[in-house]
Parts: C-alpha cells; sequence; structure tokens
C-alpha cells in the first residue's frame, strides 16, 4: 500500500457472507474478503486475482483449512492460497498479495 | 569456493545452476546465457500457439537468479575461451574469469543448404523468438510447409496448424519420425495425421524454393521429382546441430559430426571443462532429449563434490502426443539384432498399430512401437528398463484385453531400481524408502520424492506402487474424504441420515474436525441436499457449494459465467427458441448447441446473471443445472409421433423422466436418454440410464458412461411398463446415491460395487435388502419438493446482494476482455489480454 494513513472503509459487515467470500475494489485493486465469523481475526484479505488460473475469482473459492493454515480454493483450478501469507499450498513460489483489514464498529476498513 | 561459470541458460544449463546452488558445494556462480530472456521450457513451446505466454515458460526469473546469488546475463553470448588464462568473453567484450568452466550450449536448427532458403519467410523452430518469428510471418499467409517428418517437425505442423494454416509435412526419408518408429507405426501414425488435415510428402528432396510471383502464395518449392508446392511459410525442422564453436575454436576435442566429445564425468578433453546436455557427445551420440542433460549436469556437479556419479548414458525412449495422436517408441524400434523376433498388431479400423522385438530366447524386451495407443507403454518401458523377463507369450502384452490372458505388469514384479517416474529420477527403492520412513500417503510420496509432479505420466504407477506397498506392509490404505472427516462418503451419508443432521456445522461437530474444505464441504452439501432437498444457498448452505453451486452457473475460464436453461428431451418451441436469441443479444451471450440437446450462453458477468435468468424465467425456463452434480439432459429422439420406426413416444417419456429427476442432488452428474426404437438415435447405451423402446414397452439400461473413459451401458429389465419403469429408476438412483464415492459416476460404482449387476438387479428388482420401499420414498420427498433455484434466487433481495462484481463499486471488471470471432464473442487469450490492458493503461 501506498501512504494512505486514512482507512479506507471497504464494506459494511452486513455485506460479508458468513463462511464465505465477496470482493471489494480500492485503489483500483481487486480485494477479495473473506468472513469467518468463529475465528479471530474475523475477515480476512487477499488479491483476488488468481495468478495461476489468471482470472479475477478467488472471492468465489471455498473456505476452509489444511493442516491449519486457513485458506481459500481457488474455483478455476482448485490450487490452496493462504488467508494469513497469501501462500499458495501446491506452489510455494505464487503468493498473492494480502492486505490489512480491520473490523471498525459495523464497517471492514483498510488499514495500514 | 570455486569460481564456476556457465554458458548456455538453456534447460540444462538452468538445472545445473539450481541444482548447484542446492548442493553443499560452495560456489561462485556466474551465467551467461546467449538469448534475451532467462531460461524456458522448450519442451512445451508449443504450447505457445495454443496460448501460453512466454512468462508461463519461464522456468525462472532474473529476480530468481538474484535471490540465488547467481551473477546472471542475458543476451550477450560468450564468443572466446581463453584456456591459458581460463577466462571467457562475451561479444560485448565482458571477460570473466573461471576456474571451472560448464558448456551447456544446446544445439541449433540446421537449415539444409538449398536455393532460397534464405528468404524471409523460411523459419527455424527452437526459440522463443523464431516463434514469433512464425507468428510474424503467417500474418495474411493461407499455407505453411514443415521441412522435415521427425519428432520436432510434427510439433512445428502442430504449430501451423494452430496459427490457421492449410499445413504440409515434407520428408526427405520414406516415412515419418524414422529414427523412433518402424515401417508400419510410421505408416499408421501417417495415416492419423493426414485425417487431421496435414497433408504428407515423403520422399520428397527440395531443390530450390523461389517466389512465387504469380501465384498467389509467396513461395514456390520444387522438388527433385519434378513435383512443386506453393506456400508462404517454411519451417526448417530437418535436425540439430550441437553449439560446438567455442569448444573448437578453444581446442577441445569434438566428434567428426560434431558435438563436444565427453567422458563418464561430462568432462571435455580439458579436465577443468564440462560439456553436459545437446550439445555434448557421449559414446559418439547426441542425447536430444532434455532428461539426459538432466543427469549429465547432476554427474557435473558431483565432480565438484567429494563422492563424484558417473554418467551412464540414458535411455532415449520416448512417449509423445503429436497433434493429439498418441506415440511411444522405446528401445530399438526397427530390430536391427537380426535374431531378434517382432510381433505386430495392428487395427486400421480404430487406427492403432503396435510392435515389440523380443529377444531370440524371448525373454527380454528389446524395443516397441506405439501408436494411437499408449496405454502399455509404462508396462513395457519397464520391462525393457529393467530386464525383466517376458510371460511366456510376448505378444498378451499388446493384444487388446479381451484377446487373452491378463498381462499387467503388477507393481510388487518391478525390482527396487525400476525407475518410476523419469522426470525427476525416482527408483521403486526410493517410494519404498519413502514410505518405510513414514511418509503413508500418496501426497506425502510425492511431496517427499517428487515422483509424479513432472510431466505426470507415471502417476498410476506410483499410485500402483503405494497401494501395493502399504498393503503389503499391512497398512490401511486412507479412504477418508480428507484431513476433516476419517469416513468415506458412503459412511458419511448413513450417520447424516441417521443422525438427521441438517447442516454442515453439525456434522462438523460431530464426525469432524477443524473448519472443513473445498472436498469435504461440497461433498455434504451435496448429501444434505440429496436427502432433504433444501434451497441450496441457503445461509448455512451457501459456503459449501463450489463456485458453481453458488452462482447457479459455470465458471469459465475468464471469470465469466454460462447459462443453461433447461430444455427438457431437447424439445422447444420456436418462441422459447426465439427467447433464447433475444436474451443473448442483448447480453452479449455467445451462443452454442451443447452436447446434450439444448443451448448455452456464455460469457455472462457475475452482476448479469439474475437479469438474464429473470427473463428467462418470465418466458418460462428452469434452471438446467448445468453446474450441479445433478440431474442433467435426458436425450430424446423423436420418436413415434414422426419417426416412422418409432414403437414408443420417446420424446414423452424423456420430458417426463428429465422432469421428474431435474433438481436431484447426487454424487456425481447424472444423465439419461430414451430412443423410440432399437435404431438408438438418442444414444442412451451411453447414459448412468437409457431407456429404449420395445414393441412392448421399455428396456432399461443402466451405468453407461461417455466422457474419459466410455463404458457401455448393461441391460438391466426388459419390456417395461411404465411404472415399472420408473419405480426401478427411482430405486436405482437412490441405491447409487446412498453407496457412491464423492464424484464416483454410476459407471465406475458399478464396476466396484461386489456382486456387480446381479447384485443390482437383486436389491432393485427382487429388493433383497428390504430398503425398496424406502429409497421409493425418498425419491418421491425429492420430486415432491422441488423447486427451480433460480427463481427462488431471483425473488430474494437477500440472495442477489452476492450476484455482483464489487461490493463497494458498480465498476465491471476490467480484466475481463473479449474478442469479436466468427460473429460471436469469446475470451481474450492471454496475450491479447495483455495487449489491451496495456492498450488502455
Ligand atoms: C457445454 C458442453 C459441451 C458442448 O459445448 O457441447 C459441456 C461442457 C462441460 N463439460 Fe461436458 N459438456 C457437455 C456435454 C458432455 C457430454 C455429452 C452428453 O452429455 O451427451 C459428455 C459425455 C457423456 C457423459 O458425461 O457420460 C460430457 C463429459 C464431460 C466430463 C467427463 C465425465 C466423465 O465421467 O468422464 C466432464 C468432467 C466432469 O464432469 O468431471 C465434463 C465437464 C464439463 C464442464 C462442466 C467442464 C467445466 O468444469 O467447466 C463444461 C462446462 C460447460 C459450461 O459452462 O456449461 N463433461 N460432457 C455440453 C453440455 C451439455 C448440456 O447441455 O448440459
Ligand atoms: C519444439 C521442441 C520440442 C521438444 N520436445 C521435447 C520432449 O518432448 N522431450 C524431451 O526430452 N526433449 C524435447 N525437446 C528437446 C529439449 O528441448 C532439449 O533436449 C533441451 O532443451 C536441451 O537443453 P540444453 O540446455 O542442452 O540446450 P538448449 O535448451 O538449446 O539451451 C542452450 C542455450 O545456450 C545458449 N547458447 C548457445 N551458445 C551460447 C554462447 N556461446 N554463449 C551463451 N549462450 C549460448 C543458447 O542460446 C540456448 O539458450 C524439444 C525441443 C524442441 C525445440
Ligand atoms: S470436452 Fe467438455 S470439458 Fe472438455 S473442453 Fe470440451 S466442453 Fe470443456
Ligand atoms: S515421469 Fe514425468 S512426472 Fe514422473
Amino acid at each position: 500500500m501506498t501512504d494512505h494513513k486514512q482507512p479506507t472503509v471497504l464494506c459494511k459487515i452486513s455485506d460479508l457472507i458468513p463462511n464465505s467470500g465477496i470482493c471489494a475494489k480500492a485503489q483500483g485493486t481487486q480485494i477479495a474478503l473473506f468472513y469467518l465469523p468463529e475465528e479471530t481475526p474475523q475477515v480476512y484479505a487477499i488479491g483476488n486475482w488468481d495468478p495461476i488460473g489468471k482470472a479475477n475469482v478467488l472471492s468465489r473459492g471455498i473456505v476452509g483449512d489444511i493442516n491449519q493454515r486457513v485458506v481459500v480454493a481457488s474455483p478455476l483450478y482448485k490450487q490452496h492460497f493462504d488467508l494469513v501469507t497469501g501462500e499458495c499450498i501446491e506452489d510455494s513460489e505464487v503468493t498473492l498479495p494480502v492486505f490489512a483489514v480491520e473490523i471498525n464498529e459495523d464497517s471492514v476498513v483498510l488499514t495500514d | 569456493m570455486i569460481n564456476v561459470v556457465v554458458i548456455g541458460n538453456g534447460m540444462v544449463g538452468h538445472h545445473y545452476v539450481e541444482q548447484l546452488v542446492n548442493s553443499e558445494i560452495d560456489a561462485k556462480i556466474t551465467l551467461i546465457g546467449g538469448e534475451p530472456r532467462p531460461a524456458y521450457d522448450r519442451v512445451h513451446l508449443s504450447e505457445f500457439f495454443a496460448g501460453r505466454s512466454p512468462e508461463d515458460l519461464a522456468l525462472t526469473t532474473r529476480e530468481h537468479y538474484a535471490e540465488l546469488g547467481v551473477d546472471a546475463h542475458f543476451g550477450d553470448p560468450v564468443e572466446r575461451i581463453d584456456r591459458d588464462n581460463k577466462t571467457v568473453t562475451t561479444s560485448c567484450g565482458r571477460t570473466f574469469d573461471y576456474e571451472k568452466l560448464v558448456l551447456a550450449t544446446g544445439s541449433y536448427p540446421f537449415v539444409p543448404p538449398i536455393k532460397g532458403c534464405d528468404h524471409q519467410a523460411c523459419t527455424v523452430y527452437r526459440t522463443i523468438d523464431d516463434l514469433g518469428n512464425i507468428q510474424a510471418q503467417s500474418k495474411n499467409a493461407k499455407v505453411g510447409v514443415v521441412v522435415g517428418g521427425g519428432l520436432l517437425g510434427l510439433e512445428a505442423a502442430n504449430a501451423l496448424k494452430h496459427l490457421g494454416l492449410e499445413t504440409h509435412v515434407v520428408e526427405f526419408a520414406p516415412g515419418l519420425m524414422g529414427v523412433q518408429l518402424d515401417t508400419g507405426g510410421s505408416a499408421m501414425l501417417r495415416r492419423k495425421i493426414e485425417a487431421l488435415g496435414v497433408q504428407v510428402h515423403t520422399s520428397k528432396a527440395t531443390q530450390i524454393i523461389e517466389e512465387n510471383s504469380a501465384g498467389e502464395t509467396r513461395l514456390e518449392m520444387k522438388f527433385a521429382d519434378g513435383d512443386s508446392l506453393a506456400t508462404d511459410v517454411i519451417v526448417f525442422s530437418a535436425g540439430i546441430r550441437p553449439y560446438d564453436q567455442l569448444a573448437r575454436d578453444a581446442g577441445l576435442k569434438v566428434g567428426e559430426r560434431g558435438g563436444i566429445d565427453i567422458d563418464y564425468h561430462c568432462k571435455t578433453s580439458d579436465s577443468d571443462i564440462f560439456a553436459i546436455g545437446e550439445c555434448a557427445l557421449f559414446g559418439g551420440r547426441i542425447f536430444g532429449l532434455v532428461a539426459p542433460g538432466y543427469r549429465m549436469a547432476e554427474a557435473a556437479i558431483s565432480q565438484l563434490s567429494s563422492d563424484p556419479i558417473p554418467f551412464q548414458g540414458a535411455d532415449m525412449s520416448t512417449k509423445l502426443k503429436l497433434l493429439g495422436v498418441d506415440v511411444g517408441s522405446i528401445g530399438d524400434p526397427h530390430g536391427k539384432d537380426p535374431d531378434s523376433i517382432a510381433y505386430t498388431f495392428s487395427d486400421e479400423r480404430i487406427e492403432v498399430y503396435k510392435r515389440i522385438i523380443v529377444s531370440a530366447d524371448g525373454k527380454k524386451l528389446l524395443g516397441a512401437v506405439l501408436v494411437g495407443d499408449c496405454s502399455d507403454y509404462d508396462t513395457l518401458l519397464q520391462y525393457f528398463l529393467n530386464d525383466i523377463e517376458l510371460p511366456k507369450d510376448p505378444e498378451t502384452l499388446i493384444l487388446p484385453y479381451n484377446a487373452g490372458s491378463e498381462p499387467a505388469l503388477g507393481a510388487a514384479a518391478l525390482p527396487a531400481t525400476a525407475t518410476i517416474c523419469s522426470c525427476h529420477n525416482v527408483s521403486k527403492g526410493d517410494i519404498v524408502d519413502a514410505i518405510d520412513a513414514g511418509h503413508c500417503s500418496l501426497a506425502a510420496v510425492k511431496s517427499e520424492t517428487a515422483a509424479s509432479t513432472g510431466c505426470g505420466g507415471c502417476t498410476a504407477l506410483l499410485k500402483n506402487i503405494v497401494d501395493d506397498e502399504m498393503a503389503a506392509r499391512g497398512l490401511e490404505v486412507n479412504t477418508s474424504i480428507c484431513e476433516h472427516f476419517a469416513h468415506t462418503r458412503q459412511e458419511l451419508f448413513h450417520l447424516i441420515k441417521v443422525g438427521g443432521f441438517k447442516t454442515f456445522d453439525e456434522v462438523l461437530e460431530k464426525h469432524g474436525s477443524g473448519r472443513g474444505c473445498d472436498i469435504c464441504k461440497p461433498t455434504i452439501g451435496s448429501i444434505l441436499a440429496s436427502l432433504w432437498n433444501d434451497y441450496v444457498l441457503k445461509d448455512q448452505h451457501v459456503g459449501l457449494q463450489d463456485t458453481n453451486d453458488t452462482f447457479l452457473a459455470n465458471m469459465q475460464k475468464n471469470g465469466t459465467y454460462s447459462v443453461v436453461p433447461r430444455i427438457a428431451g431437447g424439445e422447444i418451441t420456436p418462441d422459447k427458441l426465439i427467447v433464447l436469441g433475444q436474451v443473448a443479444k442483448k447480453y452479449n451471450l455467445y451462443t452454442k448447441i451443447t452436447g446434450g440437446q439444448r443451448v448455452d450462453l456464455f460469457g455472462a458477468r457475475v452482476q448479469h446473471l439474475p437479469a438474464i435468468w429473470k427473463e428467462l424465467i418470465d418466458a418460462g425456463f428452469e434452471t438446467g443445472h448445468a453446474y450441479g452434480k445433478a440431474l442433467r439432459t435426458v436425450k430424446s429422439c423423436v420418436g413415434s409421433t414422426w419417426c416412422r420406426y418409432g414403437v414408443q413416444d420417446s420424446v414423452a417419456m424423456a420430458l417426463y423422466v428429465e422432469n421428474r429427476y431435474k433438481g436431484l442432488r447426487s454424487p456425481h452428474k447424472l444423465k439419461s436418454a430414451v430412443s423410440g426404437c432399437t435404431r438408438e438415435c438418442a444414444e442412451a447405451q451411453s447414459k448412468d440410464f437409457g431407456i429404449i423402446a420395445t414393441e412392448n414397452g421399455w428396456n432399461l439400461f443402466v451405468c453407461g458412461n461417455g466422457g474419459m473413459k466410455p463404458r457401455h451401458a448393461d441391460l438391466f429389465a426388459t419390456d417395461l411398463d411404465d411404472e415399472t419403469l420408473i419405480k426401478y429408476i427411482d430405486r436405482f438412483l437412490m441405491f447409487y446415491i446412498r453407496t457412491a464415492d464423492r464424484l464416483q459416476r454410476t459407471s465406475v460404482w458399478m464396476d466396484n460395487l461386489e456382486g456387480g449387476l446381479e447384485y443390482l438387479k437383486r436389491v432393485v428388482i427382487e429388493d433383497s435388502l428390504g430398503i425398496a420401499a424406502e429409497l421409493e420414498q425418498q425419491m418421491s420427498h425429492i420430486v415432491g419438493t422441488y423447486q427451480c433455484e433460480w427463481k427462488t434466487t431471483i425473488e430474494d433481495p437477500e440472495r442477489l446482494k452476492r450476484f455482483k462484481q464489487f461490493v463497494n463499486s458498480d465498476q465491471e471488471d476490467e480484466q475481463i476482455v473479449f474478442i469479436e470471432e466468427r460473429g460471436q464473442l469469446r475470451p481474450a487469450t492471454e496475450q491479447e489480454l495483455q495487449t489491451k490492458l496495456q492498450e488502455s493503461a
């Protein structure tokens, strides 16, 4: 991220889909947001672009865990991406951008 | 620290550098590549024309080399080696010292000295730059000719076909792929390739290439026999020559016909200089394949360590798909040993040719040729590589299965030295060691040994060995569906049914652990739907669905979706057909008649799906469940209403069946068809359940399949009346849904069902398990609770909020770009996408 000190509001919590993802756009970038109400933190944000499938689709994958790492599975070719580090489990050379997000009252904001 | 300079950054030079960095040897590495870009995957070069970009083909990047601490230079070839001062100098005049020098300069295409071969439309096929050149020369061209009918020439022919050119192959010898194939194999290959529209000209020596000022094409080729051929582009693929000039100039020993002479240590005649890969000559031969080059690189590196391993030559067996045709060649395909015995199997109808060459005593395999069917390749290669004694009647190895005894070579029969994965040089012994060290699953063995992570050709064999070894150790073969549930799908179905669970969370809490994943979530989602038939997008179910089910549409490669309304039995009124056209036009959707007798509209952006479906539903359409593991289509033929042979109304039956089972969720998709007489125009015998009319009623067939591994359906019951037919189908489907594995089609389920068809008949027809009533009742619950998921969805604003590209903006995804082709849109290829995005930036 650049020198934005002002946190950007991405959406309301009520816009999120529990245990699943949606996509927001901020500063020209597509950000996939995943809402896991039972976890801490509750919201995860990674790039929406699938560098292997080559399309903006990661927000539409299934979330789950593999060896205790919280992951999303790409809906195109099913590779798993770690929601915390952005790393691709099947190919450690591929890493997605991760974004710092927080829940602020009833909003989801991009910090950093 | 040892100072190593590597010349050449092809596949082998790259492998050398990577392996050296990963070794214990403390080395300062300088790498000098002649091409402008770091190493890329030359073996898969042809995929460039199928849309793979140079970035996709790359094996590494400049940044990666920098991270590894390699001093890498590109686009500046080495011009001179000074052995006295131990330096190399590049064409830009830079000089580097070395202690050890490695030549990995590869080879270049040989262009025969034919008059006119320097025309700009005469190209070669070796580097990414060559491909760019072929592409440029093919603009506005109609015809392309490849000179050379070897392995690479046929690859090049495929490329020209991809570029849309009328393609010819001109070969000097009497047959194609003369090195790898015998005459019969080569003839069958020719036949298959000609059937694909590539014209083959053999025994043709090109004498002159002239500008074709009069004709429609750019060039004219004239042959020694007086024939000629008009073309726009020529690709020379007449063999390769090692890049050995550097070595010659430096006074190193080279072979008579080229190639830098090396010994077992991959050392040249100067013991501080190594040569590896396609520039090296070992035992008088050049290995034109990548795997031997990798072995040379490893041998050369080991010379710098305390534990040197020699290079011992390599096997040149190959298995490939050329223009979609399977071709395999093992050992000596020509039977050079005069005492050898050959067995040949040839079937011109299915265009398969197989030949094996066996030693005089009938015990050893010396060579093999396979064209059109490579399924025996793995087994034959193991016999060859490991000198395994052949069965008494070696011909059984290539005869079609039903011809006699079962020849497959079991995993247990292989010796520990047998190479299983040649990409990563993994032997059976390595696999056994990995299992002994506690890596007790296929996945664990894969990640431990790297076996089957290259071309993937050894996957089936690897699995056999792992299963076999685990069984031999009394280890249970793990049947858990994933790390979250230690159960099979069948067990889960039972647990959910008995426990009356209605949500994934309940099942997870009672029987699983962790959070779930993309395997167990959709499986349990499907079981819940089969049992209770809830709306799949309810809050508690939505996170379980694959994207296709979440958006009730199939995701396409660019992230857009397809729209497939149900057209039961393939019957549609003109008015509805018009609506499909109107909707497609309005939303600019690509329109295609599918293989399932209906119409598919492709390229819908996620935010447009609800509006599209609203219009379709208003016109009387319903969802077609093309996205679900559910009933897809019931195909029909016109039947007795119109057809002079029809004996029953097949259309009416197809409509009834499709409407009865639509929406039924199952372990895998379900397909059906109804034919009006034995002529079988609806292809019912290739379906999960197929119905064929008889004078007296209906014959029911089950467990047929098209797709990857076709299976003919089995005749299940004959001359049924309507009611009995439906009763049997209800029971059959529900029994399948209860007992099949995840993603197991009925065909595979049947093949694994203990007791097979007879058992299934007893359960369904005779009710031997006493569950028939329950199965029927379950089906009637599903039929009674059917809803069109799209209708429910568009009526619920809460559900619709998901159908947006961005939660916080109405913009479109600008990375979805379409190109017009044949009057409709299609997704841009990766290259087109890059160009468009750059233009708009
Ligand atoms: C559109 C269509 C091709 C066409 O242009 O004609 C098609 C398209 C797809 N097929 Fe198919 N199949 C289509 C007819 C067939 C047929 C022919 C038929 O049904 O008569 C077969 C062989 C018959 C059979 O299934 O036994 C067929 C065998 C497959 C298979 C292999 C199944 C197998 O058991 O081996 C797959 C892969 C899978 O399901 O795992 C597959 C998968 C797919 C997928 C879902 C691949 C994917 O995940 O993207 C494609 C989705 C397209 C979409 O977005 O709608 N498709 N597919 C056809 C749609 C029919 C329809 O109206 O619903
Ligand atoms: C279309 C095609 C399909 C193929 N398919 C297969 C297949 O299916 N299976 C298989 O095993 N093999 C296949 N091959 C062969 C395989 O690609 C080669 O065996 C392999 O690339 C050889 O690697 P190398 O590093 O020795 O040579 P190369 O990959 O040719 O690399 C040598 C590099 O050295 C550079 N160089 C040369 N001279 C100098 C210099 N003086 N200074 C600096 N750099 C220099 C060259 O520019 C080049 O980049 C195929 C080849 C092609 C072209
Ligand atoms: S055969 Fe079916 S799955 Fe394969 S590309 Fe064609 S439509 Fe897609
Ligand atoms: S042989 Fe290619 S991956 Fe094993």
